[in-house]
């Protein structure tokens, strides 16, 4: 076994623009480590997309270099680049049959006929399609087209897959499953991915990596865990699942923890992430599962709210309240606690410790 | 083993689905009413009266009735007995007496030429008849060609109901009057050549719409809106213009001192005394129908390309196929419904194409509908018009199943 490459795609200092008057990605670096599960996460209009495309040849960079496998790739046309791709719609050819879809890629490659049939067989069984050869793509569901577009992309070997929101026109159960099978697809056959989203459910799901994009630039690059633990910024920390805010000055840091005063006046105390000095403005970002109710430990951050409104959610009760001035703070109290008597109006006591409380950029 | 289902109120549930849907149907009979209406009385029937005009011969049976019947005893082999010459005698004397002698006269002169001065100056002679004398004999005596059995025999077939003949002629055939088909002399024949030609300039023309529609369409097909908007406009532009004043514009361009010609000339590419012929004959109606033709095969291309995933062929080219290898594979066969759509609908205007050949065609470039136009208006032959026209007529329902049988009616789009 060669060891993996830690720089088995390079971006290097990758500038795009369309109309010569804005940057849609500002100067990229980024490296992808081979068999790795990276995924671009952003809003759209973030760059993400046209960075995949970059990377798979459909447009230019403008400035910079990018590099694949220890070789740069700017001028070599994409059928040259031998990377397979998912598209966000499939793209399967409509007038061909699964069969004849998959074996596209290898006819190109004038592989021999045995062969062909062979590996179809086996990527068709990888995504328990076997028996729908003969099938043309309107035949199909679309979790089966979708198979078919992964199969397509994967039965060629290529080192590198590309997936652009591949997931995006299935429903929410079917996309679930899909999710766990392609991140099964993933372990077991090694191969790289560079996976598309603007669905932060599905990054954390799948990845080993999540690359968040907004406004051109990678905002936070880290595994799934860190991403939703520790956002660096508050844009990653209100874009990866939910977040409670307070906006307030840094009074003091003393030895990793801040004070800070919201602008209602109380004071919070929370770990420095993005404050380094006082006087500074801050966003304060805390998770919802994170807050104690009625807290009886000893923690540093402790205050009273008031309820003002109650969403049943199943498995969870959603209590939007009014704390510190914020209307809008959510507490997430799990089923199970059925003890607990919530009422429109009522107070209640809040509290939460100072390491998931991040004080990060205003 | 279904029971009998019924709606809550009791009613079968059979019974009251078609109660509801006759509602539903009746409003939408209604709302195609006017068309269907206006399709069978403007289009329909004209059409099966023109298919029937051209065997019937009902007027012409009417006139000569009596002569008719008479004559089919008679077996042409040797000139006719009295029987037939006296009750023709008498018929055409109805006829002179009601003026229509004269459309005998034309009729009979389909048949065998030399028959409407005949029928004339015997209508004239008529009066000073011995009806108590042979009739044979001072028929022959007004005109020396009653004594050619020909002419009995073509008056024999002129007054058969209805015949077959036109289409024989439509073909450049003909029957003899011993019942005999055989081609025409080869200087008459002309129907063949146009045929030919007009199946020829129909084909072309389709082929060059495709070359020069299925570019552009694609490009139509990937610019954004407002380019391809502007684009449109340009391709239909010719559409909105008249079809008279489009094909005289290409008069003026083509001319022997036109537009076209000038410029060539005074750029030195041709000599003046050589001017290009690009009028009056198969490249002037083969440049105007072209251009005309065009958008015919532009819209269907376009409506197909539209709906053309851009990223099929990146999906293509990410799997290695070169771009060649992937429009060949994969956008060409996808855009094969325009492409017949396209085809189709050009092939069947080219083939029944009138005022372009006509207008710019000259001798050498009028098809067979110029033909058709000719024995309408000059010759007044409306039998063999008619025969003509439904011969295209034929021609292009035989394509349209053709191309059912290929590639299936329901696969047309036409934008």
């Amino acid at each position: 076994m060669n060891s993996k490459k830690s720089d088995f795609v390079k971006f290097e200092l990758v500038d795009k623009s369309y109309d010569g008057k804005e940057l849609v990605v500002k100067g990229l670096n980024l490296d992808i480590a081979e068999g790795e599960f990276l995924t671009l996460l952003g809003p759209s209009g973030s760059g993400k997309t046209t960075t995949l495309m970059m990377l798979a040849g459909f447009e230019t960079p403008t400035n910079g270099e990018i590099y694949f496998d220890g070789r740069p790739i700017n001028n070599i046309p994409p059928h040259k680049r031998g990377i397979g791709m998912v598209f966000q719609n499939y793209a399967l050819f409509p007038h061909l049959s699964v069969y004849e879809n998959l074996a596209f890629p290898l006819k190109v490659r004038k592989v021999d006929k045995s062969e062909i049939e062979e590996r179809i067989n086996k990527t068709l069984k990888m995504v328990s399609l076997t028996g729908f050869e003969n099938r043309m793509p309107a035949q199909l569901s679309g979790g089966q087209q979708q198979r078919v577009a992964v199969a397509r992309a994967l039965v060629f070997d290529p080192k590198l897959v590309l997936m652009d929101e591949p997931l995006g026109a299935l429903d929410k159960n079917l996309r679930e499953s899909m999710q766990y099978e392609l991140k099964h697809i993933h372990e077991s056959l090694g191969v790289t991915v560079v996976y598309v989203t603007h669905d932060q459910g599905e990054a954390l799901t799948m990845s080993n990596r999540i690359a968040v994009f907004n406004d051109g630039k990678v905002q936070q690059l880290s595994g799934p865990n860190e991403l939703y633990e520790t956002p660096v910024n508050s844009f990653v920390a209100s874009f990866i699942g939910e977040n409670n805010t307070f906006t307030g000055t840094v009074k003091e840091i003393v030895s990793g923890s801040a004070k800070i005063e919201t602008d209602s006046g109380e004071t919070i105390v929370a770990s420095p992430i993005a404050v380094s000095s006082s006087g500074e403005k801050s966003r304060i970002s805390l998770r919802p599962e994170r807050v104690s109710i009625d807290p009886n430990e000893q923690l540093e951050n402790k205050f009273t709210s008031e309820i003002r409104e109650i969403i049943y959610h199943g498995d969870h009760t959603r209590v939007r309240v009014n704390l510190l001035g914020n209307d809008d703070f959510i507490l997430k109290v799990p089923n199970a606690s059925s003890d607990l008597k919530l009422n429109v109006g009522d107070k209640l006591d809040l509290g939460w410790s100072s390491h998931d409380c991040r004080a990060l950029d205003y | 083993m279904t029971a009998e289902i019924r709606t809550s109120d009791g009613e079968l549930l059979s019974v009251k689905l078609k109660k509801v849907e006759r509602r539903r149907r009746t409003t939408a009979f209604l709302l195609a009413a006017p068309l269907l209406f206006f399709i069978v009385f403007a289009y329909v029937i004209p059409i099966f009266q023109m298919l029937g005009r051209s065997i019937d011969n009902a007027e012409m049976n009417s006139f000569l009735t009596e002569t008719h019947e008479v004559m089919q005893t008679w077996d042409g082999s040797e000139m006719p007995g009295e029987d037939v010459t006296s009750t023709f005698y008498y018929e055409l004397k109805t006829a002179v007496e009601n003026k229509y002698h004269g459309k005998i006269a034309t009729r009979l002169n389909y048949e065998k030429g030399g028959f409407t001065s005949l029928i004339k100056k015997t209508s004239r002679k008529l009066k000073n008849f011995d009806e108590n004398a042979n009739f044979l004999d001072q028929f022959i005596d007004v005109h020396k060609k009653w004594g050619d059995i020909e002419y009995w025999q073509a008056l024999k077939r002129g007054t058969d109901a209805y015949h077959f003949r036109k289409y024989l002629t439509t073909f450049d055939y003909e029957q003899k009057f011993d019942g005999s088909i055989e081609r025409i002399p080869e200087k008459l024949r002309i129907n063949v050549t146009l045929w030919l030609r007009t199946i020829f300039v129909a084909v072309g023309v389709t082929f060059c719409c495709f070359i020069l529609a299925y570019p552009i369409s694609h490009l139509l097909s990937v610019l954004p809106t407002r380019y391809s908007n502007l684009l449109m406009i340009c391709v239909l532009l010719p559409f909105w213009t008249s079809l008279l004043v489009r094909t005289s514009s290409w008069m003026v361009l083509l001319q022997k001192q036109g537009v076209l010609n000038d410029t060539l000339v005074s750029l030195g590419f041709v000599a003046d005394e050589s001017r290009l012929e690009l009028m009056y004959n198969m490249t002037g109606t083969f440049i105007a129908m072209t251009q005309i033709l065009l958008p015919f095969m532009v819209l269907p291309l376009y409506s197909v390309m539209k709906t053309i995933s851009p990223s099929l062929m990146r999906a293509a080219t990410s799997m290695g196929a070169t771009p060649f290898h992937a429009f060949r594979k994969i956008y060409f066969p996808l855009t094969y419904a325009g492409i017949s759509a396209g085809s189709i609908l050009v092939f069947v205007l080219a083939i029944g194409y009138y005022i372009t050949p006509a207008l710019v065609g000259g001798a050498k470039g009028i098809l067979i509908s110029n033909r058709i136009a000719y024995h309408m208006q000059q010759s007044l032959d409306w039998s063999l018009a008619t025969a003509m026209a439904t011969v295209l007529l034929i021609a292009v329902l035989v394509v349209y199943w053709l191309y059912n049988k290929i590639v299936g009616i329901d696969n047309m789009r036409l934008g």
